[in-house]
């Protein structure tokens, strides 16, 4: 009982039992370090409420989908109606439900809005990088989380979205055929594989993502919040160990972030009561069909969050792969010639470009088109086939996300103090997202192929030259404290 | 515990913006709650059956189910009514005046239990902790049941006894009579279980 605090004689009751917890649990101690004494900088601006909306949705999702769950049959003979029931029997159940639905739209605006920002402001430079990993995982939780949740109704779309999806990973070489059987249960997608993603959306993913959000809290908290103008604000404290830059978390962010939270509600509810279908997107028109085995809908997309990385995969042609072949030729030529890095590392680099161009396709390419096709047919120089590297692109296209630390080497770390031209590239940037998004969600067109495979390159230029790209230009000079104008 | 004075424009609105918070948190909760009540699937579950006893014999019992519950519909021949008399001082309440709202609607509060005396209409769940009593019509001494047992019913889980109007005996487990669930007769022989007049 050594160090316990005593309340003074004097001290209200609230007081008195505030001591008592404090002398076993650090509730004060959490409370200051974390909200009351946690010192944000002050020049916050609009894209810094998206963390604590996606909090918000998140235990939007997991309450609402606690009442689902008392509805919900997860068996593919029942799974359709259940949904129904809940829409038409359940007293407030259409709410509940599209509450969910939107919901799970709206977690994927707010997050991909929060990873923009970042983007903006280098919020995922040294010392963040850790805090950044553990949000790309979130990310990648999210998208594992939206996926299995959206087998469960057992529409049309859910049935053969899965079918698909599923089918990817059957792509890999060698092992994915089995790999495939195991996620299904099945040899199809069916009832095994409703029930087990049913487990992993209930309870095993939410509590994966919750323990990587306090992961990502934690790491947030370790090393402050970076800021619009990417100044360290802990650089510059007063004589109180405080920085001169940083306001309380509590009470100041805490009422910001509640008006932001209101804001964000309005639009929201305005969906969920006027527009919960939001014209196909939020819930696709072909998931109000039960599931049938024996035929697939005439227009197959996925949800919209997914269409981008579904546009790249879709893109992958064996077109595609020969035009990555001679880039990764010319990447080769060129850091032969250009990076003088001696003839050693020349000699990797152009043998990994050789194994590359091999497994891309393009020696077949290259041997038929000069034809020698009998060569071309020859096992090790075949590849693999674009099928399978169009998997790898999408998948390449997420993970390459969890690199963008070091691929940034930009000598400032926020957008304000960049060159021009920086702004107009992230302006492209984001257009050729928004571009194959848009293209994902559409049937497959001549044009629209070519635009989605320019997207591609783009995608992923803009992140493998980034080394390159983002050190060249004038850098205006950083200022040592924040840019801030009361208002 | 701080040294500055208080504010009051500050608390005044922190005490409004929390009410209003308040209030619709409220507003909010209220889909949940209500989402865990009985849904119109299990409301339309628990609707009225209709039985027609045109073909129930005297001293024949049928039973059908009504949320969930075996109902039993005895039409009682005039011995059985007969016995009904004089047992009085057996029972634990021979007028139905415990829990009348409960378990004997007004036009079961009679000698009877019942709109017409022939046809006794119960919910066959005994008053104890739940079991189905099983039918002792035989009047007589049998096994588990007194010398001058006037025909009724046994639950076989605790040995509670009830007669042929499902008033229970006095000293035994179960403490209620068995209860008349609301019913109607929509002709001679139709009989409907779990509507009345009064609905």
């Amino acid at each position: 009982m050594a160090d316990f605090k005593v309340a003074s004689t004097d001290a209200t009751l609230a007081e008195k039992l505030l001591t008592w917890v404090d002398n076993r649990f650090p509730a004060t101690k959490l409370f200051k370090e974390h909200m009351s004494e946690y010192y944000a900088p002050k020049n916050f601006n609009i894209w810094y409420v998206f963390g604590s909306l996606a909090l918000l949705v998140l235990v939007m999702q997991i309450v609402t989908g606690i009442f689902l769950t008392m509805h919900y049959k997860p068996d593919s003979a029942l799974a359709f109606a259940s949904v129904e029931y809940i829409m038409r029997d359940v007293p407030w159940g259409w709410l509940i439900r599209y509450l969910h639905s939107t919901g799970a739209s709206a977690f994927f605006v707010v997050v991909y809005l929060h990873m923009f920002r970042s983007l903006l402001y280098g919020s995922h430079r040294k010392p963040r990088e850790l805090l950044w990993i553990f949000g790309c995982a979130i990310f990648l939780c999210l998208m594992a989380e939206a996926f299995t949740g959206y087998l469960l109704p057992w529409g049309q779309m859910s049935y053969w979205g899965a079918q698909v999806i599923v089918n990817l990973f059957a792509a890999v070489p060698l092992v994915g055929p089995d790999l495939a059987l195991l996620i299904r249960g099945d040899y199809v997608v069916g009832d095994a594989t409703l029930n087990r993603f049913f487990a992993f959306h209930v309870i095993a993913v939410p509590l994966a993502l919750v323990g990587l959000v306090a992961a990502h809290i934690i790491a947030l908290h370790e090393v402050g919040s970076n800021n619009p103008d990417g100044v360290e604000i802990k650089a510059k404290t007063g004589s109180d160990g405080r920085p001169l830059d940083g306001i309380p978390f509590h009470p100041y962010y805490t009422v910001h972030d509640i008006y932001a939270v209101s804001v964000f509600l309005v639009i929201f509810c305005a969906i969920v009561f006027f527009a919960p279908e939001f014209g196909g997107y939020f819930l696709e028109y072909n998931n109000f069909i039960p599931a049938d085995p024996l035929q697939t809908p005439l227009h197959i997309a996925p949800v919209w969050y997914f269409t981008p990385y579904y546009s790249m995969l879709r893109a992958t042609t064996d077109q595609m792969m020969t035009v990555l072949s001679g880039l990764v030729g010319l990447a080769a030529v060129l850091a032969i010639f250009k990076a003088r890095l001696g003839s050693a590392a020349n000699l990797f680099i152009a043998a990994a470009a050789g194994l590359l161009i091999v497994l891309f396709g393009g020696a077949k390419t290259l041997l038929s088109s000069l034809g020698l096709v009998g060569l071309a047919q020859s096992w090790l120089l075949a590849g693999f086939e674009a099928k399978f590297w169009g998997v790898v692109i999408m998948g390449a296209a997420v993970l390459i996300l969890f690199f963008l630390p070091w691929l940034d080497q930009c000598p400032v770390k926020s957008i304000r103090y960049r060159p021009g031209w920086h702004k107009s590239l992230y302006a492209v940037f984001v257009f050729f997202f928004f571009a194959l998004g848009y293209l994902g969600s559409q049937p497959p067109s001549e044009p629209g192929n070519y635009v989605s495979q320019v997207g591609t390159l783009v995608y992923f230029g803009f992140f493998l030259l980034m080394p390159w790209w983002s050190r060249l230009g004038r850098f205006a000079p950083v200022p040592e404290r924040v840019t801030f104008a009361a208002h | 515990m701080s040294e500055r004075p208080i504010d009051d424009d500050k608390r005044t609105w922190l005490i409004a913006a929390s009410c209003a918070g308040a209030v619709g948190a409220g507003f909010a909760a209220v889909p949940f709650v209500a989402s865990v009540q009985p849904s119109e699937r299990a409301r339309a579950a628990g609707a009225a059956v209709e039985v027609d006893i045109g073909t129930l014999q005297p001293g024949e019992r049928r039973t059908v189910e009504w949320r969930g519950k075996p109902v039993w519909i005895v039409r009682r021949t005039p011995q059985q009514l007969d016995s009904l008399q004089g047992l009085g001082a057996l029972l634990a309440d021979p007028d139905s005046a415990r829990k009348a709202d409960e378990l004997t609607p007004e036009y079961a509060r009679n000698p009877h239990r019942s709109i017409k005396p022939e046809v006794f209409v119960a919910v066959g769940i005994c008053s104890h902790l739940g079991c189905s009593p099983t039918e002792k019509f035989q009047p007589g001494a049998q096994a588990s049941l007194p010398d001058d047992w006037a025909g009724g019913f046994l639950c076989p889980c605790h040995g509670s006894t009830f007669d042929m109007a499902g008033r229970v005996y006095r000293n035994k487990p179960a403490p209620d009579n068995l209860e008349v669930p609301p019913h109607m007769y929509l002709s001679e022989s139709r009989l409907i279980i779990g509507a009345d007049k009064k609905a």
